[in-house]
């Protein structure tokens, strides 16, 4: 007899792995890449590869220098480039990708122990760092589908930027709902197409990677708040919430392991806080889109919202009852 | 009381959490066969949770089958009796599956299986002639847990005790011995059951088994519903054909919606629970006065040339029930006494079984998933799993930087050890292991108080 493995029970695991659950959220991502591929051409697919490849190759240089073990085979950085691609215009020059990359991967994520240890997402931080140093470049969009043409792109505003000066009457320069919902409008080259977001979110949905507490409860108290914002306007409400990177965001961003709450009392807590604050900021702020920066606030706040809302073992909520029915 | 189906009860209330565990029930219809008594038992003098037994016999001594070896003083401990006749040889420390080194007794079986002439059955009318009885008979827990069952029946008058659970659930993956009880001595734990609730005056009993298991209870409520229950007081309850519906807590809890508070016993919130085969096994003891000397085990796994539900005496080498299942047919790399979700890992086979030993499982590479331990990236699958509603990631943590203090507030000792958490977790951190460490923190900051 060979020597028997000796380990501490359970002797069976599940078949799944941190591979696995990263594969299958890059599987989810690939329907939102492709619509970016349609509406904004090759390049979309050029500024995802520098993303991916730039997050792995910096994952593995700092696990190298910081002489730790390399983890670029969990695919976790794989997903870290295509949500911050996803997060940029098309037109964005390639260096400052590299920039995002750099922040995401080795700033965020390593400098706080790489995988499961940071506490704000990777792909907003870096993506944030860009949006300050380069508000321009980061705020430059392409019109969908002009590609093709040939000719230099032309660019076009955000459907936020034109709802923010919402009085009352939806503006004509608005896209139609439904174009809305395919992703013909501006903006981040992942976030537009509404379609591809929810295939992607209806993959992790039925894979058990996430469950519909965050997403939902974040679209939700969107909704609620402009339902009142837009005084009961539904259509404006339908506006804001195929808008910006808010499913993206809800679907993606926010269902990160990591940056968000274990309970489900802390999750609901999360969703509705990311909710909020991508309305106020919407509502109130000068900025046109807020769901990056409630995200990465809700992020800070995940040890606080556990805390809270920690269960109790088994066995300790219910002694009152317990004397209760043996009395009786 | 719960909602009935058909005259089969539902669980009261859900147990939280749980896995879906592939059941690998493959020897579900081999009905358990005696195997050849040894030349030689070893009897650990610790075969069940409490105070050791101390020897009461010494090398030389002839000793006969059902004669006690080894007994203590203690309440809370449970005497060992000789599996075989024949020549004590050695009183001595042997390794037993744990690894630890016991105080053992080794008879050398001299064949003839002679019966101790002082066995009879014994006189039980009242609770204390019961908890006297059933002590006598060296009875524990078949289950597993080894928890010697008179303690359980030794509840205060002044408990109302209104609900015997009878576990019949066996959510262990390929352990069937208790299912082959339900089915081959149906009579035996009918039989226990009305014994029980006669003697202890519980006018509700529930035999809880898992709906993967139909044939069980087909079986025993055909039993049931014979004119033998005048009292109506017997009910089936099938449960979801999930892991760990057959935890102690979760039995109680299925079977009347009530939780024991943690450090307390089911009796506190008015049930005992008792393994089905622990139930026929007193049944049977009730009628004969034979001690528990023998029991029967699964002997399963893919390295295992003949799958089987084998009788053993107590005290058997490992090995021995190895060989008479055929054998290796292929080299193991992990053995396994117990299921494969709590039982313990084997050093080797040199090692005999125990009263609470209720399989012995073999594996080859590749059907025990051995993934690589990487970092926590805090899904939070674990503590969807944990059905005591504890967050396993925080209390590894916490036990990393031996903080008993967070350790007391997460409920780290109302963990069962039932493996939940670590089976669903993708990083495969050994979870349980970080229970145990989390829980050894909180013993040694209460003792240096």
């Amino acid at each position: 007899m060979k020597n028997l493995t000796v380990s501490a029970s359970p002797h069976v695991r599940s078949s799944e792995t941190v591979t696995g659950i990263m594969l299958d959220v890059i599987i989810a991502l690939v329907p939102s890449l492709v619509a970016s591929v349609i509406l904004f051409g090759f390049r979309s697919l050029l500024v995802t590869a520098v993303c991916v490849a730039s997050c792995v190759v910096f994952e593995f240089a700092a696990r190298k220098i910081m002489k730790r073990d390399v983890t670029i085979g969990d695919l976790s950085a794989v997903v870290t480039g295509l949500l911050l691609a996803f997060n940029l215009p098309v037109s964005i020059p390639l260096w400052m990708c590299l920039v995002g990359s750099f922040f995401a991967i080795v700033v965020v994520k390593q400098f706080f122990g790489g995988i499961g240890q940071n506490f704000v997402n990777p792909a907003i931080g870096g993506r944030i760092v860009m949006l300050v140093s380069f508000s321009s470049a980061m705020t430059t969009w392409t019109e969908p589908l002009t590609w093709r043409n040939g000719v230099d792109a032309a660019t076009t505003a955000t459907p936020l930027s034109i709802l923010k000066s919402f009085d009352g009457a939806i503006s004509s320069d608005l896209p139609s709902l439904w174009q809305m919902f395919l992703g013909i409008r501006g903006g981040c080259l992942g976030e537009v197409s509404a379609l591809a977001l929810l295939i992607g979110g209806f993959y992790l949905l039925a894979r058990k990677v996430i469950k519909p507490t965050i997403p939902l409860c974040f679209v939700g108290t969107v909704a609620v708040i402009m339902l009142i914002a837009g005084k009961g306007d539904f259509t404006f409400v339908a506006y804001e919430l195929l808008s910006g990177g808010l499913l993206l965001g809800a679907i993606f961003m926010a269902t990160d392991y990591s940056t968000s709450p274990i309970t489900t009392k802390g999750k609901i807590l999360f969703g509705i806080g990311c909710g909020v604050i991508t309305s106020v900021i919407r509502l109130f702020a000068n900025l046109p889109e807020g769901v990056s920066y409630s995200i990465i606030l809700m992020n800070i706040l995940v040890p606080h919202i556990e805390a809270l809302t920690t269960p109790k073992p088994f066995g300790t909520v219910k002694e009152k009852k317990n004397k209760e029915e043996a009395a009786s | 009381m719960s909602k009935s189906i058909g005259g089969i009860l539902k669980a009261v209330r859900e147990v939280r959490g749980g896995v879906f565990v592939d059941h690998n029930k493959g020897t579900k219809d081999l009905e358990a066969v005696r195997i050849t008594p040894p030349e030689k038992v070893v009897l650990p003098m610790q075969q069940h949770i409490g105070a050791p037994c101390v020897p009461t016999v010494k090398v030389g001594d002839h000793v006969d089958v059902g004669q006690v070896v080894g007994d203590s003083d203690a309440f809370v401990s449970s005497p060992i009796h000789a599996s075989v006749s024949g020549t004590v040889t050695a009183v001595s420390d042997v390794k037993v599956a744990s690894g630890k080194m016991v105080p053992a007794v080794t008879i050398e079986n001299d064949g003839e299986m002679t019966l101790f002439a002082g066995i009879e059955p014994p006189h039980v009318e009242t609770q204390d002639d019961l908890v006297k009885a059933v002590r006598a008979s060296g009875l524990v827990g078949l289950g597993g847990a080894g928890f010697p069952t008179h303690v359980k029946l030794a509840f205060s008058p002044d408990k109302k005790i209104d609900t015997l659970v009878v576990n019949a659930a066996e959510c262990e993956p390929y352990i069937t011995v208790d299912y082959r009880e339900c089915i081959d001595n149906s009579w035996d734990v009918l039989g226990g059951v009305y014994s029980l609730a006669e003697i202890l005056n519980i006018p509700h009993v529930v035999i809880a088994v898992e709906d993967n298991k139909p044939e069980a209870i087909k079986v025993l409520k055909a039993i049931a519903d014979k004119d033998n229950d005048h009292g109506d007081i017997v009910k089936l309850m099938t449960l979801r054909s999930k892991y760990p519906q057959g935890a102690e807590k979760m039995m109680v809890q299925s079977a009347t919606g009530r939780q024991v508070p943690p450090g307390k016993l089911p009796a506190d919130v008015g049930c005992v629970v008792m393994n089905v085969a622990s139930v026929a096994f007193l049944s049977r003891y009730l009628k004969t006065g034979k001690p528990l000397v023998s029991r029967s085990m699964t002997v399963s796994g893919s390295a295992i040339a003949e799958p089987k539900n084998v009788r053993v005496p107590i005290g058997i080498e490992a090995a021995k029930v190895i060989d008479f299942c055929g054998g290796f047919k292929a080299d193991p790399v992990k053995i396994i006494a117990g299921g494969p979700m709590m039982g313990t890992a084997l050093v080797d086979t040199q090692v005999p079984i125990l009263k609470g030993n209720n399989a012995l499982l073999a594996f080859a590479d590749g059907t025990v998933v051995n993934k690589k331990a990487r970092a926590c990236i805090h899904c939070g699958r674990c503590a969807d799993a944990c059905p005591m509603s504890l967050i396993p990631t925080n209390i590894e943590k916490y036990a990393l930087r031996k903080d008993a203090e967070a350790l007391i507030k997460s409920g780290v000792n109302v963990c069962m050890e039932c493996g939940s958490c670590a089976y669903s977790c993708p990083a495969a951190k050994p979870l349980v292991q970080y229970m145990r460490l989390g829980k050894e923190i909180v013993r040694e900051a209460g003792a240096k108080k």
